[in-house]
């Protein structure tokens, strides 16, 4: 209990003196976790869309992995995100590794199959409701993807945000490929990780605080942001 | 009906609408007449319609009768090739039902399904996706539908009949030749009923082919011109309106009009 006291009482110092070590930490952390959002709602937003409105042999099959993989083990994608991109594997003329951008990539893998299938349950319960409507219409693929996209982007939006959850909360994949080097690939995590290891389980605390302190606040957000969308009936 | 200072007229290929009508329908030439081969649909076993035959003309408003159960959705979602037959041939002026077909049709459903945007951005999407998108179109569509002053609303909130108008006024702004209508009313009060049986007239005649599904013996009176009438999912009689309410021939159409129950 002595641990958390501490911890609460450090967690609110460190904010308010605004120590430029740990805003740098946060930064860095919203700024690889964002990006790593965005990368994937590119991809898997589309992909999802597609997948739900579909039909072709193997779909079901499609879908289960999509579902499988939102269980990624975050050392395991890290472990690959390593391999690739170091000196020996195949991207490792690119210099990555052990840059921010590695840990975008990481973060990313680990992050599309949880949007892709979210996103397909979102628009597949939308395009029950469209489906007839679009067909009577002709409207083609594209647009109908492009349309059901639109119409659910309140829903989809929390997916998004279940993706940015994920990212910014694990630390298997990001300091593999990070390395937790200070001022270069330090996120909150893996501060977390190092502060524990080092037995400042008071700082550590701290730290798991500030990050639980930033998810509710860009959760609140969403909600808020969904709930005004409702009122108006938009979602 | 649609004045000739009208929106719709004066913005989107007015002297096309007036030659249609005159013509006895342009888009409606080329779509009409509707041909039904011994039209039957199965599903698991059950025989839900069973070799339906008819041919579909244009010049009047054909209204589709029928008790809960006797097929006639299915009918029209089979004319508008939104579900396949089991067996039997649809062909439009002797085309098969193909994409291309289609996109000159249009059908409005019992529930609406209203995209989930404004008033405005419902008409756009259709207009937009037909490439003849504009703010005058649109807006002159709007007017039409008596729904101006709700352009900028989210559809999901009109009522029930401003929902259905808008509906109707999406599917007009396609101008299709046919336009298939599954008990658009089943759910509105008798003012919204009027105005979205006067939309479906000023459509009829500007030169739509309207398939109008109604179990509604009052509606059918006011609005067919001929009359289909479906039991256990064969045509019973396909005559017109003045004669199927004078003196229908089958005996299920004469126990549906004098109001027993159909099994």
């Amino acid at each position: 209990m002595q641990d958390f006291g501490d911890a609460f009482g450090l967690a609110f110092a460190l904010v308010l003196a605004r120590d430029g070590d740990l805003m740098e930490i946060i930064g860095l952390s919203l700024r690889v976790s964002l990006c790593a959002m965005l990368v994937s709602s590119a991809i898997a937003l589309p992909f999802g869309a597609l997948v739900a409105i579909s039909r072709f042999s193997g779909r079901g099959a499609v879908i289960v992995l999509m579902n499988a993989l939102m269980g990624l083990p975050p050392v395991v994608v890290g472990l690959l995100v390593y391999l690739l991109l170091s000196n020996a594997g195949p991207l490792g003329s690119l210099g990555l590794l052990y840059t921010p951008s590695a840990m975008i990539i990481a973060q990313s893998i680990l992050i599309t199959p949880i949007i892709a299938a979210l996103a397909r349950q979102v628009i597949e319960d939308l395009h029950v409701e469209y489906a007839e409507q679009f067909r009577s219409l002709c409207v083609p693929v594209r647009t109908a993807i492009g349309a059901l996209l639109w119409d659910a982007r309140y829903s989809l939006l929390t997916v998004a945000l279940a993706g940015f959850g994920r990212a910014i909360a694990e630390v298997g994949a990001v300091i593999i490929v990070g390395g937790n080097i200070n001022h270069l690939t330090r996120v909150m995590t893996t501060a977390i990780a190092l502060e524990t290891s080092k037995g400042d389980l008071a700082l550590a605390l701290a730290l798991g605080m500030v990050l639980l302190a930033i998810a509710l606040v860009v959760n609140a957000g969403v909600m808020a942001l969904r709930s005004t969308a409702t009122r108006v009936a938009y979602a | 009906m649609l004045s000739a200072s009208h929106p719709l007229h004066a913005t989107a290929g007015t002297g096309q609408a007036r030659e249609r009508t005159k013509a006895g329908g342009g888009a409606m030439e080329a779509l009409l007449p509707g041909e039904v081969h011994d039209l039957s649909l199965e599903v698991q076993g059950k025989r839900l319609i069973d070799g339906v035959n008819l041919r579909i003309t244009g010049g009047q408003i054909t209204v589709v009768m029928g008790p809960n159960g006797a097929g006639k959705s299915l009918l029209l979602r089979l004319l508008h090739g939104l579900i396949a037959p089991t067996t039997g041939d649809i062909s439009w002026a002797g085309r098969q039902l193909t994409e291309a077909v289609r996109s000159r049709q249009a059908m409005v459903f019992q529930r609406p399904v209203l995209l989930r945007r404004s008033v405005a951005a419902n008409v756009d999407f259709v207009l937009k996706l037909r490439g003849i998108g504009s703010a005058e179109r649109r807006d002159g569509i709007l007017e039409h539908a008596r729904l101006s002053e709700s352009a900028n609303q989210p559809a999901r909130l009109l009522s029930g009949g401003e929902q259905q108008r808008l509906a109707l006024a999406r599917a007009l702004a396609m101008e299709p030749g046919v336009l298939f209508l599954d008990e658009p009313t089943a759910s509105l009060d008798p003012a919204s009923t009027l105005l979205i049986e006067e939309m479906v007239r000023t459509a009829h005649g500007r030169g739509t082919k309207i398939i109008f599904v109604t179990h509604d013996i009052g509606q059918a009176r006011r609005l067919a011109d001929e009359v289909v009438f479906l039991h256990r999912g064969q045509v019973q009689e396909h005559t017109s309106a003045e004669e199927f309410f004078a003196a229908p021939n089958s005996d299920a159409a004469r126990d549906y009009l004098a109001g027993r129950i159909l099994l």
